[in-house]
């Protein structure tokens, strides 16, 4: 694939992994959070981890919309989708992100509740121009990544005069569980591989805290693997060099004021939460957003009742401290006994691409190289 | 100290490392109470359910190895598999194929890699009310060329019509017969280390054709189904590869999931290789922009082979010559480890686990 393939190229890897191995200092470790779950993803999906050098070791950060929403809220999109007639609609990977006792939306639906997979807010309203007489609703989760298109989509609907739609609002903002996890007493992180489209949105201005109040360097990724590996070297350099500061990886296309147009669109739709609660991570102030009140009547949460009970996450789950590299997650209580991929407890389990869901697939293959030979045929 | 430590820290994880893969193996359980769209994805919760009540219920000799078809021996020796399948595919129609077509290809393809050769089908159709003769009759049309052009003979059929709203138009079921040829044995315990995995051709065509011909993704690409008959591909290459081990039409849950139920049938490591994985670039970006990974994504017209290393490359000229084989490669190697595991030699040079899925493939956001 054209312009895909540039970033993936196997020989640019080698390159690029002899100049991190030359920058590793052999007696010390080095563990890298990468925010996003998009990383994870590429991380995995590539293998890099393989082809990192036995110092480096790469925590995966909170940045996975799905999983970071907490099950009384996952509750809440169940009981709303239960109403009669009515269609609810939500992304994809959303739809089995367990609430309490393991209940998801794809339960509901098999037990008859109308929850459609949509690609985009967008296509939300879309059904509810097609179906006037039933009433859409569309479970809005993501960073600032995502929110900027429920921004428009609300925009759009308010402009239509539609008035069978709303959106139950789940959008999160980075910097907060940034902030609370670097806070923490126990923290051991070296550095940050930073999310990559949410800064396509926010800039790169929002992460200078994290270098000037807390030590730590910062280079905002793209994520093809090509970018996860430069972004490694980035980090490296810095730390080899004595530097700390934010770096841009992503150049091709993070600028450093973000996209004010987006930016300009959320401050019309939306307000800050005065907190939310993380998965795993419990409350964090001022780190989600609500629909403002010019948006009113587009609310689920104030068209519906919802019960919006805390289901506290159980006290054996210890994705908090996996989050913020302090424990490995063999090194969790129920770590692949009662929590596993399926039936996942805490939030590193709920996605394919958390922490712990990450280990318990691939943790026997962390460090095997696997040999590429293997199509060879003999000579005939 | 920090040594001793160090130890018994890395024996509580090769600990819980080892309790984990003691519970892989193990044959997923059912703990649902109700069926979901999951149970019918061919991962994980379609294991779980085939065996709590399908397998619980009929346990027999010829079902139990769950195999695409099933092998019954006649009083003469003469040994026959069977097959089912039935297809609820909508659209009806996409680009390569139809629900039609597909019917008997999928019957056909079961028959075949379980190196029969495909003889007799039936057809049973559940009808809505409402549904138009019209559409009926081009979807049997389609399902009597693709008959005529696998060499089967539909031999029985059946009808039943059903309420408006209890089922979305049409369903087909088709059921087949075929002969296994004297001396022919394929099958998971004839696989050896060094055996070579071959596909018959690209990744994912079938499945992503009908998702983007669904029309809900708003995505537009030049994508068709590889739905066609093997029968005729798996003679070619059990003609110059006598001595293959193994055969399995990866449908549903794709080459991925096929190559899953060979490692844990083998208990064998199944090594690929990313790069070697024929897949059509449409394919590639469209899965790439949905966040599908085409190892997962269904085929109606490849088969995966695993041939002994020496007729190997006899096999795949063979198949490449055929004209549903042409894009076929070598992929990859058994090998004594990682034991009932499937690991990938990546594109970009690191390695990793290809597990099965939980269930049906679902596009992320992020």
């Amino acid at each position: 694939m054209r312009f895909v393939d540039e970033f993936r190229d196997p020989a640019a890897a080698r390159r690029l992994v002899r100049t991190i191995d030359s920058l590793v200092d052999e007696d010390r470790r080095y563990q890298f959070m990468e925010v996003c779950g998009g990383h994870t993803h590429t991380i995995y999906r590539h293998g890099i981890e393989q082809l990192l050098p036995d110092q480096i070791e790469l925590v995966h950060g909170p940045g996975c919309p799905v999983c970071v929403i907490p099950m009384g809220r996952v509750d809440d999109a169940i009981h709303v989708a239960e109403h009669e007639g009515l269609i609810f609609t939500s992304f994809g990977d959303m739809m089995r992100v367990p609430g309490s006792e393991g209940d998801n939306l794809l339960a509901a639906k098999a037990r008859g509740a109308d929850v459609r997979m949509v690609y985009s807010p967008l296509d939300a309203l879309q059904v509810a121009l097609d179906e006037p007489d039933r009433e859409v609703v569309f479970f809005a989760v993501g960073f600032e990544t995502t929110a900027p298109s429920t921004a428009v989509t609300l925009l759009k609907a308010q402009a239509l005069g539609v008035r069978n739609f709303s959106v139950f609002c789940n959008h999160v903002t980075i910097v907060p569980p940034l902030r609370a996890i670097l806070e923490s007493p126990d923290l051991r992180l070296d550095g940050f591989i930073g999310p990559g489209h949410v800064s396509t949105v926010i800039g790169n201005r929002p992460y200078r805290f994290v270098p000037r109040d807390y030590g730590k360097p910062l280079v905002t990724a793209g994520f093809e693997p090509l970018d996860v590996l430069q972004s490694i070297e980035m980090l490296l350099r810095q730390l080899r060099e004595g530097r700390c500061e934010v770096e841009n990886q992503y150049t091709r296309i993070v600028r450093d004021e973000g996209n004010p147009q987006a930016l300009a669109i959320l401050a019309r739709v939306f307000s800050l939460r005065p907190h939310f609660e993380w998965r795993g991570m419990g409350f964090i102030s001022q780190s989600a957003l609500q629909i403002g009140e010019d948006f009113a009547t587009f609310d689920a949460e104030r068209r519906y009742e919802v019960p919006g009970v805390r289901v506290a996450d159980p006290k054996s789950c210890q994705c908090g401290e996996v989050l913020k590299g302090v424990i490995k997650p063999w090194e969790c209580k129920v770590f692949g006994t009662a929590c596993t991929p399926e039936t996942p407890i805490g939030t590193c389990m709920v996605s394919s691409e958390g922490a712990c869901a990450a280990y318990y697939n691939f943790g026997r293959l962390r460090h095997a190289a696997v040999p590429d030979d293997v199509t060879a045929l003999p000579v005939a | 100290m920090a040594t001793h430590d160090h130890a018994h820290e890395s024996e509580r994880e090769a600990e819980v490392l080892d309790n984990i893969e003691r519970m892989r193996r193990r044959r997923p359980r059912l703990k649902e109470d109700t069926i979901t769209l999951a149970h019918g994805a061919g991962g994980k919760a379609s294991a779980a359910l085939t065996d709590a009540v399908f397998l619980e219920a009929f346990r027999n000799e010829a079902l139990e190895p769950l195999g695409d078809a099933a092998e019954v021996v006649l009083p003469s020796g003469e040994r026959l598999a069977m097959s089912t399948d039935s297809f609820v595919v909508n659209p009806w129609r996409f680009p390569g194929g139809s629900i039609g077509s597909l019917a008997v290809h999928g019957t056909v393809n079961d028959l075949a890699v379980a190196g029969a050769r495909p003889r007799w089908l039936t057809a049973g159709f559940v009808l809505e009310e409402g549904l138009a003769v019209d559409e009926l009759r081009w979807i049997t049309e389609d399902m009597a060329r693709a008959a005529e052009r696998a060499g089967v003979t539909i031999v029985s059929g059946d009808t039943k019509v059903v309420g408006t709203g209890a089922a979305d138009g049409l369903y087909i079921n088709t059921t087949g017969v075929g002969v296994i040829p004297a001396g022919r044995r394929l099958g998971a315990e004839q696989v050896r280390p060094g055996d070579k995995v071959l596909v018959s051709g690209s990744l994912g065509d079938h499945g992503m054709a009908v998702m983007l011909a669904r029309g809900d993704l708003a995505l537009d690409a030049d994508i068709v189904s590889d739905s066609a008959p093997l029968d005729g591909l798996v003679e070619a290459l059990l003609a110059a590869a006598p001595d293959t081990r193994w055969l399995r039409d990866a449908t549903r849950g794709g080459v991925g999931t096929v190559c899953n139920e060979l490692a844990k049938a083998t208990e064998r490591g199944v090594v690929l290789s990313e790069r070697a994985l024929p897949i059509h670039a449409p394919v590639a970006g469209a899965c790439d922009i949905l966040g599908i990974d085409p190892l997962y994504v269904a085929n109606e017209g490849k088969l995966i082979a695993v041939v002994p290393v020496e007729q190997a490359r006899a096999g795949l000229e063979a198949m490449q010559t055929h004209e549903h084989g042409h894009e076929a490669a070598v992929i990859g190697e058994i090998r004594e480890e990682p034991p009932g595991m499937v690991v990938m030699a990546t594109a970009f040079g690191g390695s990793r686990i290809v597990d099965m899925l939980v269930g049906d493939p679902l596009p992320r956001i992020c």
